[in-house]
């Protein structure tokens, strides 16, 4: 059951962002963004970590996606135009180099992580209904209470700066 | 034969998710009855009265003529989104309400061997999963204001998503509170940190210390659903009808059922947050849901009364409202909870 | 049996994903998207190695890996607006006048 649900998880979000990167219209790029976001929530909670699944579904499937789409909609993004092509098979130079150098990447990373030890989960306590939330919560706020702090300093700058490179001219 | 059913758990889930499904549906249908009414008796009318005793047979009446009318597409519209649109509002808003408790544990009469929670899952984040689910319902209205490709529609969608937005941080901050009172984030657990009385008569219901946050909720929660006096983006006299102004049959059906649903929701988790869920004084325990019931009925009365008493915000005062004036007081409500909680305990 | 390496992999995929929308699309605002999918991918990572470790610290990560990412998805949409309201187009191609 569990293997099934991640199989699907995984292929939903691999099939997502491929078609993200892939097709033209910018307002459907987005909405298939939100289900690979949607995708990665449920294998996050088949890792045992339901707080950050729904941490993801608000925070970037609910506020930043959000924000996405208004700037789609208000900027009425027009649908993309076909790369000049060169008539060869992907496109110009660039391109073409371009998808090699992420294939290249992506058979790395396969590779390398493939063999390395076959790694199992562990069916360890933190496996069963202990919540999660309270763990987290001692951790951040103790441990990493000055990190807490500093993103939270970060947010407000990152809010005055994007409201005053957002505003009209000659105000 | 009886080995190809599944087993008695699985069939009394079903069972139960088969029941809220329907109540729902029913609910908005009630809704929609309930809002004629009350509108007509606060104008001094009788509302409807032909359709069945008082009128009660009027939903479906509607539902049958809306069935029957012609659905429409904008030529330029997006078929894809304009399809989708309707879809993720209903399904949101009927999602939101899986985590919610109406009862404690029964077992059918003696059905089954073990009991089962009156409430379809129970997450221990459920909160957060309410939270989680209520702004996926945003897209549904942003979706339907893009996809139908008309200047009134998508201003209504962007103005009403602005002001979903908004909102929901009081909404989050008033729930942050309770959190903070009740230490779990399960509504079960909520709820049942409700139990007991002060004084033998005065129910612990978090409505009491909490009346400041109960009011924040309220109305965040008003503003979430987009209705009463914030319910500018589906103002006719200005926005024809906002972000479903292209929309007809079944789709329009969809959103206002979407919208019932999340009045529905809402009300049940304030009742379950605020008002002691499914405790009460004189029924015994396993008759809690008519306790669970009856708040919610009280709340979306008072949902309906509002909208037809009061007048509604204009779209730059009700932002102006919600982030100067009623953030402010969620964040203070917030602090006075936590230091009462520190000082008294 | 799904064990660390499944989700390793599938982090790389996604990884690989979104580096090559970096490079190949040209709007910019997709563009940003695919950053987005990348952060995602590392996301995963540090969530999947947290719970093969038996910790929560991975899952703290992530909450400040989302954090910075709003706020540099807040930041660069704003940038993407100006620049917009400049040029009238998305394109990463017409923001090359510093070239040599």
């Amino acid at each position: 059951m569990d293997v099934a649900a991640f199989y699907i998880c995984a292929a939903i979000a691999i099939l997502a962002s491929l078609f993200v990167v892939a097709q033209r219209n910018p307002m459907h790029s987005v909405m298939l963004l939100i289900t690979s976001f949607g995708a990665l929530a449920g294998l996050y909670v088949l890792l045992d970590a339901p707080f950050t699944a729904v941490t993801q579904i608000i925070i970037y499937a609910g506020a930043i996606m959000v924000l996405f789409l208004f700037v789609v909609m208000l900027l009425n993004v027009p649908t993309e135009d076909p790369a000049p092509s060169s008539s060869m098979l992907l496109g110009p130079t660039g391109m073409r180099i371009a998808i090699l150098l992420s294939l290249a990447l992506g058979v790395e990373l396969i590779w390398a992580l493939s063999r390395v030890g076959a790694a199992w989960f562990s069916d360890g306590p933190s496996a069963t209904s202990v919540s999660s939330v309270t763990t987290i919560g001692v951790e951040l706020f103790t441990r990493h209470a000055f990190a807490f702090e500093a993103t939270s300093i970060l947010i407000l700058v990152a809010m005055m700066g994007a409201v005053v490179l957002a505003r009209k001219e000659g105000r | 034969m009886m080995s190809y059913l599944p087993s008695p758990p699985v069939l009394a889930q079903l069972g139960l998710i088969f029941v809220v499904f329907n109540m729902l549906v029913m609910s908005a249908a009630f809704m929609v009855w309930l809002e004629r009414k009350v509108c007509a008796y606060i104008q001094d009318r009788s509302g409807p009265n032909r359709v069945g005793f008082e009128g009660a047979l009027q939903p479906f009446a509607d539902v049958i003529k809306l069935l029957f009318k012609e659905p429409l597409r904008p030529k330029a519209a997006d078929a894809f989104l304009f399809a989708l649109a309707p879809l993720v509002s209903t399904t949101a808003a009927f999602a939101a309400f899986s985590v919610v408790p109406f009862g404690t544990e029964t077992t059918l009469f003696g059905l089954l061997d073990q009991p089962i929670p009156l409430q379809i899952t129970d997450v221990n984040v459920a909160v957060l999963v309410i939270f989680a689910i209520t702004s996926m319902g945003i897209y549904g209205i942003v979706l339907a204001g893009w996809a139908s490709n008309s200047k009134y529609s998508l201003l209504g969608g962007l103005r009403s998503a602005a002001q979903m937005i908004s909102y929901e941080l009081s909404y989050g901050l008033a729930l942050a509170a309770v959190i903070m009172m009740a230490g779990s984030l399960s509504l079960r657990e909520i709820v049942l940190s409700q139990s007991g009385t002060w004084f033998g008569f005065i129910p612990k219901w978090y409505v009491i210390p909490q009346f400041v946050g109960f009011l924040i909720f309220m109305t965040a929660g008003v503003a979430e659903t987009n209705r009463a006096p914030f319910d500018f983006p589906e103002a006719e006299q200005e926005l024809v009808a906002g972000y479903h102004t292209e929309y007809s049959s079944m789709s329009f059906a969809m959103f206002f059922l979407a919208e019932y649903v999340n009045m529905v929701t809402v009300s049940a988790v304030a009742t379950s947050l605020y008002l002691g869920g499914w405790l009460g004084p004189f029924l015994p325990d396993w008759l809690g849901w008519m306790w669970f019931l009856l708040k919610v009925f009280l709340i979306l009365f008072f949902y309906v009364w509002m909208r037809w008493t009061l007048p509604r915000y204009r779209y730059d005062q009700l932002m102006e409202f919600g982030w100067k004036f009623l953030l402010p007081a969620a964040v203070i409500n917030l602090f006075v909870t936590a230091a009462m909680i520190l000082w008294v305990g | 049996m799904i064990g660390l390496n499944h989700y390793l992999i599938l982090s790389g995929v996604l990884f690989a994903i979104g580096t090559a929308g970096v490079f190949v699309r040209r709007n910019l605002i997709t563009v940003l998207l695919s950053i987005e999918i990348m952060l995602n991918a590392v996301n995963l990572t540090f969530v999947a190695v947290g719970r093969y470790r038996g910790t929560v610290d991975g899952q703290i990560i992530t909450f400040f890996v989302m954090t910075v990412a709003a706020a540099e998805a807040a930041v660069g949409l704003a940038l993407v607006i100006s620049l917009f309201r400049h040029r009238e187009t998305l394109n990463p191609d017409a923001f090359s006048s510093l070239k040599w």
